[in-house]
């Protein structure tokens, strides 16, 4: 990383925010566009999973179609994990991340 | 392809059709039983990573979650198998939750396919297939791309005439 003669510069940690509370910073889940799943499939696995109404779920659909990726559900890591696994069931490309 | 009648989707497939869907059923089955290559782009793309920054996180998630997700798609490329005449054409009769199975293993089987003929957002398939056909009818990558081609109209087909989600 930084050259020898440099002196050591003290913390690197910024500890208030690796201390801010985990309900504070919920994860998403985020589906990924992809250019083999249907738009219709698509459409269908977010109603079918989530619940979400026709519109709602074309809306996100058209999400991931256009921007390249939309976040699908947020709440406690464990639960986001839970999503994305299931969408894998399905076919869909998603992964976890921090909001 | 598929149409409702009553609670149900029907098909009608010929000799063809029913080899086809065998033939795509059994690879899928045969990709993830044969003890899977992690390294395989199919694979990967079967199983994404769910951290795809974090390796050691994505690891560690899919030791948990692997088996049950390997058995699942290989239960529901068997729904397909299961529901189709034995030899020669037949017809096909699926309630709500063998429609689903289907439509997640058609699409397995279209994302391996896809992976393996390498299609991309902007590839037109028409213009592929004309172009594998005037390179050699006969290759296998026209054989691939019919057939894959085939699987979405049959996909859109079974979505028609699945009944509305309440």
């Amino acid at each position: 990383m930084g050259g020898m003669a440099l002196p050591q510069v003290a913390p690197v940690e910024t500890p208030e925010v690796e201390e801010a509370p985990a309900v504070d910073r919920p994860w998403v889940t985020i589906v990924w566009d992809d250019p083999v799943n249907l738009m219709s499939y698509v459409t269908w696995v977010f109603q079918k999973l989530f619940g979400y109404s026709r519109e709602k779920a074309e809306a996100l659909m058209l999400d991931v179609h256009n921007k390249g990726k939309a976040v699908v559900t947020s709440g406690a890591r464990e639960r986001m994990e839970m999503d994305a696994n299931q969408l894998h069931g399905y076919g869909l490309w998603a992964t976890v991340d921090r909001d | 392809m598929f149409r409702r009648n009553g609670r149900q989707c029907v098909a009608t497939f010929a000799v063809d059709e029913v080899r086809v869907l065998r033939k795509v059923a059994g690879e899928v089955v045969g990709l993830l039983t044969d003890g899977m290559d992690h390294t395989d782009p199919v694979v990967s793309r079967l199983f994404p990573d769910i951290y795809p920054e974090r390796p050691d996180d994505s690891a560690e998630f899919r030791l948990y979650t692997e088996g049950e997700l390997k058995t699942g798609k290989i239960d529901q490329a068997g729904a397909i198998l299961a529901a189709l005449p034995d030899e020669g054409e037949g017809e096909v009769r699926l309630d709500g939750e063998a429609a689903e199975a289907w439509l997640r293993a058609i699409n397995d089987a279209r994302l391996a396919m896809g992976t393996r003929l390498d299609i991309r957002a902007d590839t037109d398939l028409a213009e592929e297939l004309d172009e594998a056909v005037l390179h050699d009818p006969g290759s296998s990558r026209v054989f691939q791309l019919s057939v894959y081609a085939y699987l979405g109209y049959l996909q859109e087909s079974l979505l028609n005439a699945l009944p509305e989600i309440e």
